[in-house]
Protein backbone atom coordinates (compact mmCIF):
# COMPACT_ATOMS: atom_id res chain seq x y z
CA UNK A 1 0.00 0.00 0.00
CA UNK A 2 1.34 3.35 -1.08
CA UNK A 3 1.85 5.53 1.60
CA UNK A 4 -0.85 8.27 2.10
CA UNK A 5 0.44 11.74 1.64
CA UNK A 6 -2.22 14.83 0.90
CA UNK A 7 -6.06 15.63 1.29
CA UNK A 8 -8.23 17.29 3.41
CA UNK A 9 -6.99 17.52 7.46
CA UNK A 10 -8.49 14.29 9.01
CA UNK A 11 -9.06 12.71 6.23
CA UNK A 12 -6.52 9.36 4.81
CA UNK A 13 -6.31 9.96 0.86
CA UNK A 14 -3.56 7.43 0.33
CA UNK A 15 -2.63 9.26 -2.72
CA UNK A 16 1.05 8.95 -3.15
CA UNK A 17 2.77 10.95 -5.31
CA UNK A 18 5.29 8.39 -6.34
CA UNK A 19 2.27 7.05 -7.85
CA UNK A 20 0.69 9.14 -10.84
CA UNK A 21 -1.68 6.72 -11.83
CA UNK A 22 -3.64 6.82 -8.32
CA UNK A 23 -3.13 10.71 -8.66
CA UNK A 24 -4.90 10.38 -11.60
CA UNK A 25 -7.77 8.68 -10.63
CA UNK A 26 -8.09 10.72 -7.12
CA UNK A 27 -8.26 13.66 -9.28
CA UNK A 28 -11.07 11.82 -11.38
CA UNK A 29 -13.30 10.06 -9.03
CA UNK A 30 -12.76 13.67 -6.66
CA UNK A 31 -14.80 15.28 -9.31
CA UNK A 32 -18.05 13.54 -9.17
CA UNK A 33 -20.58 16.00 -7.89
CA UNK A 34 -23.38 15.01 -5.74
CA UNK A 35 -26.51 14.98 -7.82
CA UNK A 36 -28.50 17.13 -4.78
CA UNK A 37 -25.99 19.89 -4.42
CA UNK A 38 -24.41 19.78 -7.62
CA UNK A 39 -21.99 22.56 -6.79
CA UNK A 40 -20.23 20.34 -4.61
CA UNK A 41 -18.25 17.23 -5.53
CA UNK A 42 -17.39 14.19 -3.26
CA UNK A 43 -13.71 15.30 -2.71
CA UNK A 44 -15.78 18.77 -1.36
CA UNK A 45 -17.77 16.86 1.12
CA UNK A 46 -15.59 14.36 2.52
CA UNK A 47 -17.61 11.59 0.83
CA UNK A 48 -14.30 10.16 -1.12
CA UNK A 49 -12.27 8.55 1.58
CA UNK A 50 -9.35 7.37 -0.09
CA UNK A 51 -7.88 6.56 -2.97
CA UNK A 52 -4.97 3.68 -2.56
CA UNK A 53 -3.45 0.62 -3.84
CA UNK A 54 -4.37 -2.82 -2.56
CA UNK A 55 -2.26 -6.19 -4.14
CA UNK A 56 -2.05 -3.88 -7.17
CA UNK A 57 -5.06 -2.97 -7.67
CA UNK A 58 -7.02 0.75 -7.24
CA UNK A 59 -9.11 0.83 -4.63
CA UNK A 60 -11.36 3.86 -4.14
CA UNK A 61 -13.23 4.35 -0.66
CA UNK A 62 -16.53 6.06 -0.65
CA UNK A 63 -18.40 6.45 2.59
CA UNK A 64 -22.32 7.69 2.87
CA UNK A 65 -23.27 10.93 4.61
CA UNK A 66 -26.65 9.51 5.57
CA UNK A 67 -27.83 6.22 6.47
CA UNK A 68 -30.62 6.43 3.79
CA UNK A 69 -29.03 9.43 1.14
CA UNK A 70 -30.76 8.58 -1.86
CA UNK A 71 -27.66 10.11 -4.35
CA UNK A 72 -25.24 7.32 -2.57
CA UNK A 73 -26.14 4.78 -5.62
CA UNK A 74 -26.02 7.73 -7.95
CA UNK A 75 -22.69 8.22 -6.89
CA UNK A 76 -20.69 5.09 -6.60
CA UNK A 77 -22.28 4.70 -9.96
CA UNK A 78 -20.43 7.71 -11.29
CA UNK A 79 -17.53 7.07 -9.23
CA UNK A 80 -17.19 3.65 -10.96
CA UNK A 81 -17.54 4.56 -14.18
CA UNK A 82 -14.96 7.83 -13.86
CA UNK A 83 -12.51 4.94 -12.38
CA UNK A 84 -13.11 2.90 -15.45
CA UNK A 85 -12.32 6.02 -17.64
CA UNK A 86 -8.94 6.44 -16.10
CA UNK A 87 -8.09 2.66 -17.42
CA UNK A 88 -7.29 2.21 -14.02
CA UNK A 89 -8.37 -1.69 -12.67
CA UNK A 90 -9.51 -1.79 -9.43
CA UNK A 91 -12.74 -1.24 -7.85
CA UNK A 92 -15.40 1.23 -5.64
CA UNK A 93 -15.57 0.07 -1.80
CA UNK A 94 -18.24 1.94 0.46
CA UNK A 95 -17.51 1.70 4.39
CA UNK A 96 -19.49 3.16 7.08
CA UNK A 97 -17.11 3.78 9.30
CA UNK A 98 -15.51 6.57 10.65
CA UNK A 99 -19.00 7.66 10.09
CA UNK A 100 -19.14 10.86 8.21
CA UNK A 101 -19.63 14.21 9.46
CA UNK A 102 -19.85 17.94 8.32
CA UNK A 103 -16.55 18.59 9.45
CA UNK A 104 -15.05 16.97 6.67
CA UNK A 105 -16.34 19.41 4.54
CA UNK A 106 -13.46 20.96 2.54
CA UNK A 107 -12.79 24.88 3.16
CA UNK A 108 -13.34 24.95 -0.53
CA UNK A 109 -16.61 23.13 -0.11
CA UNK A 110 -17.86 25.69 2.49
CA UNK A 111 -17.28 28.60 0.20
CA UNK A 112 -19.09 27.18 -2.72
CA UNK A 113 -21.92 26.29 -0.79
CA UNK A 114 -22.64 29.46 0.11
CA UNK A 115 -21.65 31.11 -2.93
CA UNK A 116 -24.75 28.63 -4.17
CA UNK A 117 -26.94 30.16 -1.65
CA UNK A 118 -26.64 27.35 1.02
CA UNK A 119 -25.53 28.04 4.65
CA UNK A 120 -22.38 25.95 5.09
CA UNK A 121 -23.06 23.94 8.73
CA UNK A 122 -21.95 25.61 12.51
CA UNK A 123 -20.99 23.90 15.54
CA UNK A 124 -23.27 26.81 17.36
CA UNK A 125 -26.46 27.43 15.85
CA UNK A 126 -26.97 31.26 16.72
CA UNK A 127 -23.93 31.79 14.45
CA UNK A 128 -25.89 30.70 11.61
CA UNK A 129 -25.21 33.59 8.68
CA UNK A 130 -27.59 34.33 5.68
CA UNK A 131 -26.20 33.36 2.79
CA UNK A 132 -27.45 36.30 0.70
CA UNK A 133 -27.26 39.18 3.10
CA UNK A 134 -24.60 37.54 5.59
CA UNK A 135 -27.20 38.40 8.44
CA UNK A 136 -27.07 36.52 11.56
CA UNK A 137 -30.59 37.15 12.56
CA UNK A 138 -31.51 34.17 10.91
CA UNK A 139 -34.77 31.52 12.35
CA UNK A 140 -35.31 28.06 11.63
CA UNK A 141 -38.24 27.13 9.53
CA UNK A 142 -37.76 23.15 9.38
CA UNK A 143 -35.27 20.98 10.86
CA UNK A 144 -35.29 19.38 8.09
CA UNK A 145 -35.18 20.27 4.08
CA UNK A 146 -35.21 19.37 0.80
CA UNK A 147 -32.57 16.67 0.84
CA UNK A 148 -31.77 14.73 3.98
CA UNK A 149 -28.62 17.14 4.26
CA UNK A 150 -30.49 20.32 5.02
CA UNK A 151 -32.45 21.95 7.14
CA UNK A 152 -34.77 25.20 6.26
CA UNK A 153 -33.89 28.67 7.42
CA UNK A 154 -35.42 32.72 6.95
CA UNK A 155 -33.45 35.54 7.20
CA UNK A 156 -35.12 38.32 9.49
CA UNK A 157 -33.30 40.61 7.81
CA UNK A 158 -33.61 40.15 4.51
CA UNK A 159 -36.59 37.79 4.50
CA UNK A 160 -35.60 35.50 2.77
CA UNK A 161 -35.77 31.64 2.70
CA UNK A 162 -32.50 29.43 2.60
CA UNK A 163 -31.33 26.24 2.90
CA UNK A 164 -29.18 25.15 6.01
CA UNK A 165 -26.48 22.86 5.31
CA UNK A 166 -27.22 21.10 8.77
CA UNK A 167 -24.11 20.23 11.12
CA UNK A 168 -23.67 16.40 11.87
CA UNK A 169 -20.86 15.82 14.17
CA UNK B 1 -42.22 -19.58 12.02
CA UNK B 2 -38.92 -19.53 9.93
CA UNK B 3 -36.99 -21.49 12.73
CA UNK B 4 -34.18 -21.22 10.77
CA UNK B 5 -33.31 -17.58 10.68
CA UNK B 6 -33.45 -17.57 14.54
CA UNK B 7 -30.94 -20.14 14.71
CA UNK B 8 -28.17 -17.55 15.07
CA UNK B 9 -28.39 -14.92 18.19
CA UNK B 10 -26.49 -12.70 15.99
CA UNK B 11 -29.30 -12.42 13.14
CA UNK B 12 -32.37 -12.11 15.41
CA UNK B 13 -30.96 -9.15 16.98
CA UNK B 14 -29.87 -7.29 13.81
CA UNK B 15 -33.38 -8.37 12.62
CA UNK B 16 -34.97 -6.91 16.29
CA UNK B 17 -33.27 -3.55 15.00
CA UNK B 18 -33.75 -3.60 11.68
CA UNK B 19 -37.41 -4.10 12.15
CA UNK B 20 -37.81 -1.27 14.38
CA UNK B 21 -37.11 1.09 11.72
CA UNK B 22 -38.34 -0.71 8.59
CA UNK B 23 -41.95 -1.16 9.54
CA UNK B 24 -41.65 2.72 11.56
CA UNK B 25 -40.53 4.27 7.86
CA UNK B 26 -43.20 1.97 6.45
CA UNK B 27 -45.90 3.32 9.13
CA UNK B 28 -45.35 7.25 9.00
CA UNK B 29 -44.46 7.03 5.28
CA UNK B 30 -48.10 6.75 5.18
CA UNK B 31 -48.28 10.33 6.01
CA UNK B 32 -46.14 12.12 3.30
CA UNK B 33 -48.35 14.22 1.59
CA UNK B 34 -50.74 14.14 4.07
CA UNK B 35 -49.01 16.29 6.89
CA UNK B 36 -51.31 19.61 7.97
CA UNK B 37 -47.90 21.90 6.85
CA UNK B 38 -45.25 21.40 3.95
CA UNK B 39 -42.22 22.11 6.75
CA UNK B 40 -43.76 18.43 8.57
CA UNK B 41 -44.03 17.13 5.46
CA UNK B 42 -40.52 17.52 4.40
CA UNK B 43 -39.63 16.80 8.31
CA UNK B 44 -41.42 13.05 8.32
CA UNK B 45 -40.51 12.27 4.97
CA UNK B 46 -36.56 12.58 5.69
CA UNK B 47 -37.32 10.79 9.09
CA UNK B 48 -38.31 7.81 6.93
CA UNK B 49 -35.37 7.84 4.61
CA UNK B 50 -33.12 7.91 7.63
CA UNK B 51 -35.03 5.18 9.20
CA UNK B 52 -35.47 3.28 6.54
CA UNK B 53 -31.34 3.56 5.17
CA UNK B 54 -30.41 2.44 8.90
CA UNK B 55 -32.70 -0.58 8.23
CA UNK B 56 -31.05 -1.29 4.85
CA UNK B 57 -27.99 -1.44 6.51
CA UNK B 58 -29.02 -3.66 9.21
CA UNK B 59 -30.83 -6.16 6.59
CA UNK B 60 -28.32 -6.00 4.40
CA UNK B 61 -25.17 -7.31 7.33
CA UNK B 62 -28.03 -9.82 8.91
CA UNK B 63 -28.60 -11.22 5.55
CA UNK B 64 -24.55 -11.93 4.96
CA UNK B 65 -24.26 -13.19 8.69
CA UNK B 66 -27.26 -15.57 8.14
CA UNK B 67 -25.28 -16.71 5.03
CA UNK B 68 -28.67 -18.18 3.54
CA UNK B 69 -28.50 -16.69 0.11
CA UNK B 70 -31.40 -14.00 1.16
CA UNK B 71 -30.36 -9.99 0.39
CA UNK B 72 -32.00 -7.58 1.90
CA UNK B 73 -34.85 -6.89 -0.33
CA UNK B 74 -36.01 -10.94 0.77
CA UNK B 75 -35.40 -10.03 4.04
CA UNK B 76 -37.79 -6.91 4.00
CA UNK B 77 -40.31 -8.17 1.72
CA UNK B 78 -40.78 -12.21 1.87
CA UNK B 79 -40.61 -12.36 6.05
CA UNK B 80 -44.37 -13.28 7.24
CA UNK B 81 -45.37 -11.34 10.14
CA UNK B 82 -44.39 -13.91 12.80
CA UNK B 83 -40.75 -13.47 11.07
CA UNK B 84 -40.89 -9.68 12.41
CA UNK B 85 -39.11 -8.86 15.22
CA UNK B 86 -39.81 -5.13 15.42
CA UNK B 87 -41.38 -3.65 19.06
CA UNK B 88 -45.16 -3.18 18.93
CA UNK B 89 -44.48 0.55 19.51
CA UNK B 90 -43.52 1.27 15.42
CA UNK B 91 -46.39 -0.84 14.39
CA UNK B 92 -49.02 1.56 16.25
CA UNK B 93 -51.17 3.70 14.18
CA UNK B 94 -50.03 7.10 13.45
CA UNK B 95 -53.27 8.82 14.50
CA UNK B 96 -53.33 12.85 15.10
CA UNK B 97 -50.46 14.59 14.63
CA UNK B 98 -49.90 14.60 19.02
CA UNK B 99 -49.49 10.81 18.69
CA UNK B 100 -47.05 10.35 15.47
CA UNK B 101 -45.17 12.55 17.32
CA UNK B 102 -45.42 10.48 20.67
CA UNK B 103 -44.36 7.69 18.88
CA UNK B 104 -41.16 9.46 17.37
CA UNK B 105 -40.23 10.68 20.38
CA UNK B 106 -40.32 7.79 22.03
CA UNK B 107 -38.58 5.79 19.54
CA UNK B 108 -35.85 8.42 19.22
CA UNK B 109 -35.80 8.63 23.39
CA UNK B 110 -34.72 4.76 23.18
CA UNK B 111 -32.75 4.62 19.98
CA UNK B 112 -30.30 7.35 20.89
CA UNK B 113 -28.86 5.64 23.73
CA UNK B 114 -29.13 2.27 21.94
CA UNK B 115 -27.10 3.53 18.91
CA UNK B 116 -24.64 5.25 21.30
CA UNK B 117 -23.71 2.06 23.45
CA UNK B 118 -23.38 -0.03 20.27
CA UNK B 119 -20.60 2.10 19.04
CA UNK B 120 -18.71 0.02 21.61
CA UNK B 121 -19.84 -3.24 20.52
CA UNK B 122 -17.85 -6.09 19.98
CA UNK B 123 -19.20 -6.41 16.47
CA UNK B 124 -17.29 -3.82 14.22
CA UNK B 125 -19.68 -3.85 11.44
CA UNK B 126 -22.76 -3.15 13.91
CA UNK B 127 -20.44 -0.82 15.73
CA UNK B 128 -20.21 1.04 12.08
CA UNK B 129 -23.64 1.00 11.63
CA UNK B 130 -24.81 2.59 15.13
CA UNK B 131 -21.97 5.35 14.97
CA UNK B 132 -23.87 6.48 11.54
CA UNK B 133 -26.95 5.73 12.74
CA UNK B 134 -26.66 8.09 16.53
CA UNK B 135 -25.93 11.27 14.69
CA UNK B 136 -29.31 10.89 13.19
CA UNK B 137 -31.23 9.59 16.11
CA UNK B 138 -29.52 12.70 17.89
CA UNK B 139 -31.01 15.12 15.54
CA UNK B 140 -34.52 13.33 15.59
CA UNK B 141 -34.59 13.14 19.26
CA UNK B 142 -34.29 16.95 19.05
CA UNK B 143 -37.08 17.64 16.54
CA UNK B 144 -40.19 15.04 18.14
CA UNK B 145 -38.87 16.47 21.62
CA UNK B 146 -39.45 20.37 20.17
CA UNK B 147 -42.94 19.48 19.23
CA UNK B 148 -43.57 17.17 22.21
CA UNK B 149 -42.49 20.33 24.41
CA UNK B 150 -44.46 22.93 21.80
CA UNK B 151 -47.34 20.62 22.04
CA UNK B 152 -48.09 20.24 25.60
CA UNK B 153 -46.97 23.67 26.69
CA UNK B 154 -48.93 24.61 24.06
CA UNK B 155 -52.80 25.97 23.89
CA UNK B 156 -55.25 23.90 25.63
CA UNK B 157 -56.30 21.86 22.86
CA UNK B 158 -52.52 20.94 21.97
CA UNK B 159 -51.90 19.81 25.41
CA UNK B 160 -55.43 17.64 25.36
CA UNK B 161 -54.18 15.92 22.11
CA UNK B 162 -50.44 15.59 22.92
CA UNK B 163 -51.25 13.81 26.36
CA UNK B 164 -53.70 11.51 24.29
CA UNK B 165 -50.70 10.82 21.93
CA UNK B 166 -48.65 10.03 24.73
CA UNK B 167 -51.32 8.15 26.58
CA UNK B 168 -52.15 6.12 23.58
CA UNK B 169 -48.39 4.94 22.58
CA UNK B 170 -47.07 4.73 26.65
CA UNK B 171 -48.35 0.81 26.85
CA UNK B 172 -46.37 -0.72 23.68
CA UNK B 173 -42.91 1.53 24.94
CA UNK B 174 -41.55 -1.48 27.26
CA UNK B 175 -41.57 -3.89 24.50
CA UNK B 176 -38.60 -1.66 23.22
CA UNK B 177 -36.25 -2.90 26.48
CA UNK B 178 -37.46 -6.77 26.18
CA UNK B 179 -34.53 -9.01 26.10
CA UNK B 180 -34.41 -12.53 26.71
CA UNK B 181 -31.35 -15.22 25.72
CA UNK B 182 -30.29 -13.75 22.19
CA UNK B 183 -29.14 -10.39 24.08
CA UNK B 184 -27.48 -12.68 26.90
CA UNK B 185 -26.10 -14.92 24.53
CA UNK B 186 -24.79 -12.23 22.39
CA UNK B 187 -22.49 -10.45 25.66
CA UNK B 188 -20.75 -7.59 23.84
CA UNK B 189 -21.90 -7.48 20.84
CA UNK B 190 -25.35 -6.23 21.92
CA UNK B 191 -26.10 -3.17 24.40
CA UNK B 192 -26.64 -4.16 27.92
CA UNK B 193 -30.32 -2.52 28.34
CA UNK B 194 -30.67 -1.47 31.90
CA UNK B 195 -28.46 1.69 31.39
CA UNK B 196 -30.72 2.00 27.84
CA UNK B 197 -33.90 2.20 30.28
CA UNK B 198 -32.34 4.44 32.51
CA UNK B 199 -31.28 6.94 29.73
CA UNK B 200 -34.97 6.51 28.49
CA UNK B 201 -36.69 7.08 31.73
CA UNK B 202 -34.56 10.08 32.19
CA UNK B 203 -35.19 11.84 28.61
CA UNK B 204 -38.74 11.53 28.92
CA UNK B 205 -39.53 12.88 32.62
CA UNK B 206 -37.27 15.80 31.35
CA UNK B 207 -38.77 16.80 28.09
CA UNK B 208 -42.71 15.59 29.67
CA UNK B 209 -41.87 17.88 32.57
CA UNK B 210 -40.93 20.80 30.54
CA UNK B 211 -44.27 20.38 28.31
CA UNK B 212 -46.47 20.17 31.37
CA UNK B 213 -47.68 16.50 30.55
CA UNK B 214 -47.18 12.98 32.42
CA UNK B 215 -47.08 9.06 31.98
CA UNK B 216 -50.65 7.65 32.17
CA UNK B 217 -50.89 5.95 35.52
CA UNK B 218 -51.99 2.56 34.24
CA UNK B 219 -49.02 0.20 34.43
CA UNK B 220 -50.26 -1.86 31.29
CA UNK B 221 -47.46 -3.15 28.56
CA UNK B 222 -48.02 -4.58 25.88
CA UNK B 223 -45.24 -6.72 25.22
CA UNK B 224 -44.45 -9.46 22.40
CA UNK B 225 -43.05 -7.97 19.42
CA UNK B 226 -39.38 -8.89 19.58
CA UNK B 227 -40.48 -12.72 19.79
CA UNK B 228 -43.10 -12.11 16.76
CA UNK B 229 -46.29 -11.97 18.61
CA UNK B 230 -47.60 -8.46 16.97
CA UNK B 231 -50.29 -6.89 17.56
CA UNK B 232 -53.04 -6.93 14.61
CA UNK B 233 -51.98 -3.76 13.26
CA UNK B 234 -48.64 -5.30 11.69
CA UNK B 235 -50.88 -7.44 9.72
CA UNK B 236 -51.96 -4.72 7.90
CA UNK B 237 -48.77 -2.51 7.54
CA UNK B 238 -46.86 -5.67 5.65
CA UNK B 239 -49.15 -6.27 3.29
CA UNK B 240 -49.64 -2.88 1.96
CA UNK B 241 -45.15 -3.09 1.54
CA UNK B 242 -44.58 -5.99 0.51
CA UNK B 243 -47.44 -6.43 -2.10
CA UNK B 244 -45.61 -5.12 -5.25
CA UNK B 245 -42.70 -6.76 -4.34
CA UNK B 246 -44.37 -10.52 -4.27
CA UNK B 247 -46.99 -9.36 -7.19
CA UNK B 248 -43.56 -9.10 -9.62
CA UNK B 249 -40.97 -11.41 -8.57
CA UNK B 250 -37.45 -10.42 -8.91
CA UNK B 251 -38.24 -6.95 -10.81
CA UNK B 252 -36.02 -4.08 -10.19
CA UNK B 253 -35.97 -0.44 -11.69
Amino acid sequence: MSEPVSGHPGIPTGTSVSDPELAAVRAAVGAVVDPEVPVLTIADLGVLRSVERIDGRVVVTITPTYSGCPAMQYIADRVEDALSATGAVGEVRTVLSPAWTTDWLSDEGRRKLTDYGIAAPVTVRSRLACPRCGSKRTKPISEFGSTACKALYRCEECLEPFDYFKELS
Amino acid sequence: MNAALFANPLVTYLLRLADDNLVHAQQLGALVSRMPELEEDIAVANLCLDHLGQARNLLTYAAEVDGAGRDEDALAMLRDERDFRNAVLVEQPNGDFGQTIAKQFFLDAYQVPLYEALIGSADEQLAAIADKAAKEARYHLRYSSQWVIRLGDGTAESHRRMQAGIDAIWPFTADLFFTDEVEAELGPIAADPAPLRERFDATVAAVLAEATLALPADPYQRLGGRVGNHTELLGHVLPEMQSLHRAHVGAGW
